[in-house]
């Protein structure tokens, strides 16, 4: 009778608790929330530029996408990881290279964590970097031409989901396995993890003028997984902290057999230290194979090396270089705040969160104030290491940027806000909620010594009632904050594109005034380029024809071709000979089984088409560029294989017979015209 | 001799110094403003050269102009621009005698020579563009009844989708100031030899 009682009271607290809910959820809607002048704080009037560029990972979609901040406007998507019909990345013959990897041709994955490289702790506006968490890559984008230049793979890792995290003077990306696996791959029982499992950190370095990425050494860490990471700054310069899960190693249902420990490790690393011991030769060198793919500045085109060797360095032969040190149930975000010495350890299962101390840290390593090891590796204590605790700040602390006040904002996914805290006292200044359950979020610099804290994004993972429903797939949401203030104030919703990861924001005159308008065409090294109408040419080596073919208003020279035969490689490499901003010509041909290509002023670009069938085949420009583009066509003629249909092509009048009569008849146009 | 009598040799290498400034200033500039080109596409003409806002102006200017059948610009094909800097020199050494000289006839025969050959340099200027504005090629894509597209020789005026203007630019204004110090060259020395 009297548990009966009981069981009535729980059930009515909890159907009461129930609908306090859905009163509460009921309150939150976007009329309530907006208030005052956010129009007019995001408004750009036309012809007006925003303040900021915002790269934002593409997720699930492979690429990153480029808003203009405070508008939200979507400015440009630039493919990276996945092949883009749109302008033929990834199927153009110089850009297939891009895709290459020791698995083979990957033309998509899913990118996460955008680095912008920096200098003295501060964007410089020169490169982006992106990593490729299914095939584990990192990739450089060049920010004077939004192109993606460089793709380098990460051998023996899997899920490179812990990268690519800069240094402060854009010596290294620093980058973790997600999931550690057996080093080398081999056959084993998935129930030998604790045996036969390793995690690798890998250091990439850059070339200070150029950003190529070369895979500098790799340090083999006990087989956890290895999540987020961030670089000290200032004070903390030379070291890196990378958050662990899974220190459990559990190998399956990792929700529940990953998630039992109270507490997790956030590995520390000197890699200052590191470097002394590679150029000691404390490294062993073991034989691999990973794939560097690099785009030649001058030609445009990638080439790929395949690379078999790496450097690994144990943190049992390299003492003082690993620190362990706990961290509240399953980190996630690490982050380092401006001024080096405070790092934020979010155990998103934790009601807590953990603010170390970075001199309190090296003081207890100097100290030796240990909690034993693991594999070698001294697990610090967790107390002596602390700064302090931000209690019960929300439900599922994600990720924290820092404002230039001495301010955090952390993302909480499971009750859906931004808490903004401050960093030395730990005392909570404010709440936000959002729509709906943030991951990352981003601060203008938030990650460096130099933050910008006008404004926030927070990235959302649902969008429901946000948005016109399109279906059962919806946009992800971003929601822009302005944080000047003591309160943050919502300002706008934007939908992006894939799924954004983690974003960065930089000051758009730092980037603007370097864009690039076209290529230089007389700096146009590309073994097939054609630089001038008279030099266009049609020549067959076997099966194979190479179309030397050029774009300009309104015509492609030439633009009438005979003596194609069914079962040819045609490969059309069309050079764009204007020098003007913004007129890109694009080449499309019927029966082609791959992209269009779209060719920027000074580049050449090939396409390969197979004709299959008999017939006359026509082509065009694709992207309108001028008053004359519908005319912009041509056609080529696809003969039986063996007929004795010779070669011929030209422009106007009737076909030259060959190339000889071509050329000549091209130079008294160009002398006519003279 | 008294100091004052330099003044007007004085003026003399002024003007001298002012058409040097032709090899380092433009004439005249040609500016052809549509919506689809931010700041307008700028041409201007030097005493040796052509030159615009960017290096590849020229050509951009030629295929638009090739849209209603105008002769591409060609620099290397105006033979004007190869004599017209010798005339120039040859003007400034005159000059440089008129001050060793220094007599009012050697001073006005200078400024008349400048004014005639600066008639006969706008007159040819002219022709040029009511050449390229008049002399069209008939399988030109655009055409339209009784249009020239002759740019004004001073001032401004709508050409299909561009409004153009067209103004001395600094070299042209110093080779005004020129004449004018030449003149005045004259003046001084003349009053000096009547009074």
């Amino acid at each position: 009778m009297r548990t009966r009682k009981v069981n009535m009271i729980i059930s009515l607290v909890t159907i009461m608790g129930g609908m306090a809910l859905v009163v509460a959820c009921g309150q939150r809607n976007a009329t309530t929330v907006i208030e005052g002048d956010a129009a007019e704080q995001v408004y750009i009037a036309p012809g007006e530029y925003d303040e900021f560029y915002a790269f934002l990972s593409g997720g699930f979609s492979g690429q990153i996408t480029v808003y203009g901040l405070p508008s939200g406007r979507l400015l440009r998507e630039v493919p990276v990881f996945s092949q883009y019909p749109e302008n033929g990345y990834g199927y153009s013959e110089e850009s297939k290279p891009m895709f290459n990897t020791s698995y083979g041709f990957v033309p998509w994955d899913d990118s996460h964590h955008i680095e912008l490289s920096q200098q003295n702790g501060e964007f410089d506006g020169r490169w982006l970097f992106v990593n490729g968490n299914n095939t584990p890559r990192i990739a450089r984008v060049d920010l004077s031409t939004f192109e993606t230049v460089e793709i380098l793979e990460i051998p023996d890792v899997a899920g490179l989901h812990c990268a690519p995290f800069i240094t402060e003077n854009s010596e290294y990306l620093v980058s973790g396995t997600r999931f550690s696996i057996p080093i080398p791959q081999k056959d084993v029982p998935i129930d030998t993890y604790k045996e036969n499992f390793k995690g690798l950190i890998n250091y990439v370095s850059l070339d200070q003028d150029h950003g190529t990425m070369e895979l500098a050494f790799q340090i083999e860490m006990p087989g956890f997984n290895y999540d987020l990471a961030r670089n000290g700054k200032a004070v903390s310069h030379g070291w890196s902290f990378l958050t662990t899960y899974n220190s459990e190693q559990a190998h399956s249902l990792l929700e529940v057999n990953a998630s039992q420990k109270d507490k997790d490790l956030m590995a520390i690393i000197n890699w200052k230290k590191a470097e002394e011991y590679v150029a000691a030769g404390k490294f062993t060198e073991r034989p691999t194979s990973y794939y560097h793919n690099l785009m030649d500045e001058s030609t445009g085109i990638a080439h790929s090396q395949e690379m078999k060797m790496t450097r690994i360095l144990k943190p049992e032969d390299c003492p003082e270089m690993v620190y362990f040190i706990p961290v509240p149930k399953s980190p996630h975000g690490c982050d380092v705040d401006p001024s080096g010495e405070y790092i934020v350890g979010n155990g998103k299962l934790s009601a807590d969160m953990s603010v170390y101390s970075f001199s309190k840290i090296m003081k207890a390593i100097e100290e030796k104030n240990f909690d034993g090891e693991i594999e070698g590796i001294p697990v610090i204590n967790y107390d002596a290491g602390l700064h302090g605790i931000l209690q019960k700040p929300g439900l599922g602390p994600l990720h924290t940027e820092f404002d230039e006040r001495g301010n955090a904002y952390t993302t909480f996914f499971i009750s859906s806000e931004v808490v903004k805290w401050n960093v030395d006292n730990l005392e909570i200044l404010d709440r936000e909620a959002t729509f709906y359950s943030p991951g990352h979020l981003v601060i203008p610099g938030g990650e460096t010594r130099k933050p910008e804290g006008k404004y926030l994004v927070a990235m959302n993972k649902i969008t429901k009632d946000r948005y016109l429903p399109t279906g059962p797939e919806l946009a992800h949401s971003a929601q822009l904050f302005d944080i000047s203030g003591d309160k943050m104030k919502l300002l706008l919703d934007f939908p992006t594109k894939g799924e954004p990861h983690y974003a960065q924001a930089i000051r758009a005159d730092k980037v603007k005034p370097n864009s690039k308008k076209f290529y230089n065409i007389e700096e146009n090294a590309h073994p097939y380029a054609t630089l001038g109408e008279s030099k266009t040419k049609v020549v067959r080596e076997g099966d194979e024809v190479h179309v030397y073919m050029t774009a300009m208003r309104s015509h492609l020279a030439p633009d009438n071709i005979e003596g194609f035969k069914v079962g040819d490689k045609v490969f059309f490499h069309v050079t764009n000979l204007e020098q003007d901003w913004d007129v890109p010509h694009g080449f499309a041909i019927q029966g082609a089984t791959n992209a269009e290509l779209l060719v920027m002023p000074g580049q050449t670009k090939t396409l390969l088409w197979e004709p299959k069938k008999v017939g006359v085949y026509a082509f065009y420009c694709t992207d309108f560029c001028s008053a004359l583009h519908q005319e912009m066509s041509g056609y080529a003629r696809v003969s039986a294989k063996g007929a004795d249909v010779p070669l011929k092509w030209g422009l106007n009048e009737t076909l030259r017979e060959n190339q000889e009569q071509a050329e000549k008849f091209y130079e008294q146009l160009e002398n006519k015209s003279k | 001799m008294n100091g004052k009598s330099h003044i007007a040799q004085f003026l003399m290498l002024g003007a001298v110094l002012c058409l040097g400034i032709l090899f380092l200033q433009p004439l005249w500039k040609i500016t052809l403003e549509a919506a689809q080109f931010p700041g307008g596409l700028d041409l201007y003409i030097w005493i040796n050269k052509i030159s615009g806002n960017d290096k590849h102006i020229i050509q951009n200017i030629n295929i638009l102009n090739h849209y209603i059948g105008m002769k591409p610009i060609h620099p290397d094909a105006i033979p004007e621009l190869r004599y017209f800097p010798w005339v120039v020199i040859g003007m400034m050494a005159f000059g440089l005698i008129c001050i060793g000289v220094n007599r009012p006839w050697f001073y006005l025969s200078w400024v008349l020579v400048m004014i005639g050959l600066g008639a006969l340099g706008i007159y040819d200027f002219y022709l040029w563009l009511y050449d390229y504005g008049h002399n069209l090629d008939p399988n030109a894509p655009i055409k339209i009844a009784n249009m020239n597209y002759m740019p004004p020789l001073f001032g401004e005026k709508d050409l299909l989708n561009f409004y153009v203007r067209s103004y001395p630019n600094w070299g042209g204004v110093f080779l005004g100031l020129a004449i004018l110090l030449g003149a005045g060259a004259f003046y001084l020395k003349g009053k000096r030899v009547y009074v």
